[in-house]
């Protein structure tokens, strides 16, 4: 928490903020430097960042020309992963799949950030009926197992990629409305806050100009922790049949199109997304567990 | 003791009363056309009609409410249009292979990660702290359904070890009389060790990617509380005492450490639960996952509805055992409650 403090709460002044902006960036420098890990799952993010931005531009053929003559043909020069049963480049596919993959967990996190941030300061700030009806919320929703409320949510709502994105915000939801209440509700009375509220500032300004610049960065190591686990969610989703039509590419759909050739052994059409989806996921975990170790030195396991 | 666990259950009611209302609000208020979802994709207006009379979706919303749970009450899930059975009736025949795939997996990941986490902590910087540290991160990265289809490259198609990915049993061997439904049990009180053998197979690999699923937040949790319990005071009273390493590990670490644990466990189980379906569809696993997988494709929606309800009434007994299980190995939280 100490770390927090000191670099966060004085944002009255800008000179502070700048001195401290450094320090934090060099504390950041320390940190990745101390951690070669988060190093690596750095680069792996930016390689990630390049395939979801220009993927589509730069990938030899189409992700969606079939060559029947070119089937079921094992990694090759022509096709780094092999095609697939239409004589599809697996390579391509899996490249271009980055985006749609990275675009469902940004946009559910996003949404979730959003939904999970106001609804939990709301709920430590002010208390009252707020906290009762947010906590009454998001107990329901953890009484369910996640996945399978991620799947009733998508049959309900219709089977579309907006509602995989919706069902994959709904149940984060407990997560972050929990710890923005948690550190809304702490700030509540404490020292600059009352100063704030002294001086005339309105309940709506302080949650604006106070609170909400201090719980930002344990919001945003949050946001990454749980960038992994929305795009596992969205690929679960999708291998079973939810979301994403074929022949879009994405993982999920990739790995459950390739699953039946596995057992006739051609392991390629399911093992190159599946193993995009791992390392996807790997870079994020080890990107939150490093941001994690920045903003809160403290919670170090 | 009693007092307390019967306390418990009641307030577990809120959550349960919660689980049905939303339950019920998932079919009957979101955008989407119910009647239609519960006619089935093939149906023609008139039958959509007929349906939302049948399920009384022209009444008021509360009036709904209250027909639904009295169904509930009497056990009336709906029925399944593909397999033409009651809900009830299809998942209670299907609950039992799914249960005992997740129990194994349960134990498969316990019966691991807890030594690997304590050898971590009593170790620490050690090979197997590393080793626990690699464990825990690759098995919360690791999609289950991709996991599972590797071991089945390796170990049926590479290796030829285990049998085709294709449900409980092979071809060649029968179902063993139900008594628990759990198929390694029947055989064995029918003393039919071939079907045991069949059985005990086919259950490997997709108890084994769950495992390998639950095996992380346990690693870790049991790690870190290991090394919590070993920095302690008691800890260092009862070494100073001069009582040996085992002692102090297993008897005074061990058992303090364990609540932390046993607490994750409630986490597992959510994590475990989902991660079924994903391993139930990639093994053509006969269970309520793969049921429900099936119904969403063909827009078979009572079914679904169903498996959503029985998971989180599941789910919540779960949770009470756990807490109940708390209070067995900390006697303070019997006497705080």
């Amino acid at each position: 928490m100490s770390a927090l403090e000191t670099e966060a709460e004085p944002t009255a002044t800008s000179s502070g903020f700048m001195r401290s902006a450094t320090a934090t960036l060099q504390h950041a420098r320390y940190t990745f430097a101390e951690n070669p890990v988060s190093g690596i799952a750095f680069a792996l993010f930016v390689v990630l960042l390049i395939c979801a931005v220009i993927g589509p531009a730069i990938v030899p053929y189409s992700p969606l020309a079939s060559d029947t003559a070119a089937a079921l043909k094992p990694p090759s020069l022509q096709h780094w992963f092999g095609t697939d049963q239409l004589g599809r480049d697996m390579f391509s596919r899996v490249v271009v799949a980055t985006r749609l993959d990275m675009a469902i967990a940004v946009f559910s996190v996003a949404l979730v950030f959003a939904m999970g941030g106001v609804a939990g300061i709301a709920a430590g700030f002010f208390g009252g009926w707020i906290d009762q009806v947010v906590g009454r919320t998001a107990d329901t929703i953890m009484a369910f197992p996640l996945f399978v409320l991620a799947m009733g949510i998508v049959a309900a709502l219709g089977n579309t990629v907006t509602n995989i994105v919706i069902a994959t915000a709904i149940i984060n939801f407990p997560l972050y409305a929990r710890i923005a209440r948690a550190e809304a509700n702490i700030r509540r009375d404490s020292g600059f806050v009352q100063a704030a509220r002294l001086t005339g500032n309105s309940e709506m300004r302080i949650v604006l100009t106070q609170i909400l610049p201090n719980i930002m960065p344990i919001m945003v190591v949050q946001m990454s922790l749980t960038m992994g686990y929305a795009i596992l969610n969205a690929a679960g989703l999708s291998f079973i049949g939810l979301g994403v039509k074929p022949p879009t590419p994405e993982w999920g759909i990739m790995v459950a199109e390739g699953a039946g050739f596995i057992v006739s052994g051609d392991w390629w059409i399911a093992f190159f997304p599946g193993a995009a989806l791992m390392l996807a996921v790997f870079c994020f975990n080890l990107l939150g567990d490093g941001l994690r170790d920045i903003v809160d030195p403290q919670r170090r396991t | 003791m009693l007092s307390q666990i019967a306390r418990r259950l009641l307030t577990a009611l809120p959550t349960l009363i919660g689980v049905i209302i939303v339950t019920f609000l998932l079919t009957r208020v979101l955008p989407g056309d119910t009647a239609a979802y519960f006619a089935g994709p093939a149906a023609t207006p008139q039958a959509i009609e007929e349906v939302k009379k049948k399920l009384g979706l022209d009444r008021s919303l509360p009036v709904q409410f209250v027909s639904y749970v009295e169904a509930l009450a009497k056990g009336d899930l709906g029925a399944s249009l593909s397999t033409g059975q009651t809900v009830v009736k299809d998942i209670r025949t299907r609950l039992p292979a799914s249960a005992e795939l997740t129990l194994a997996g349960l134990v498969l990941g316990i019966v691991v990660a807890v030594p690997l986490g304590i050898l971590a902590a009593v170790r620490q910087g050690s090979w197997i702290d590393h080793l626990c540290r690699v464990v825990a991160t690759a098995g919360v990265s690791l999609p289950v359904f991709f996991s599972g289809l590797l071991l089945v490259y390796l170990f049926y198609y590479r290796l030829g070890w285990a049998p085709p990915p294709m449900g409980r049993l092979d071809v060649f061997s029968t179902a063993p009389n139900s008594i628990t439904g759990f198929y390694l049990i029947d055989s064995l009180i029918a003393r039919d060790f071939e079907t045991f053998r069949a059985a005990f197979a086919q259950l490997i690999l997709p108890a084994v990617t769950l495992g390998m699923f639950a095996l992380a937040p346990i690693a870790r949790m049991t790690r870190a509380s290991m090394l919590a319990a070993l920095s302690s005071e008691f800890v260092r009273t009862a070494k100073a005492s001069g009582l040996s390493t085992r002692a102090v590990i297993v008897t005074y670490a061990f058992r303090n450490a364990m609540l932390p644990v046993v607490t994750t466990l409630g986490m597992v189980f959510s994590f475990l639960l989902g991660a079924n379906v994903l391993v139930e569809k990639v093994f053509a696993w006969p269970g309520i996952g793969s049921y429900a997988v099936d119904a969403l494709i063909k827009s078979d929606f009572a079914p679904v509805q169903g498996f959503v309800l029985t998971m989180a009434i599941l789910y919540v007994m779960l949770n009470l055992l756990i807490d109940i299980l708390y209070g067995v190995i900390d006697p303070r939280v019997r006497i705080e409650a």
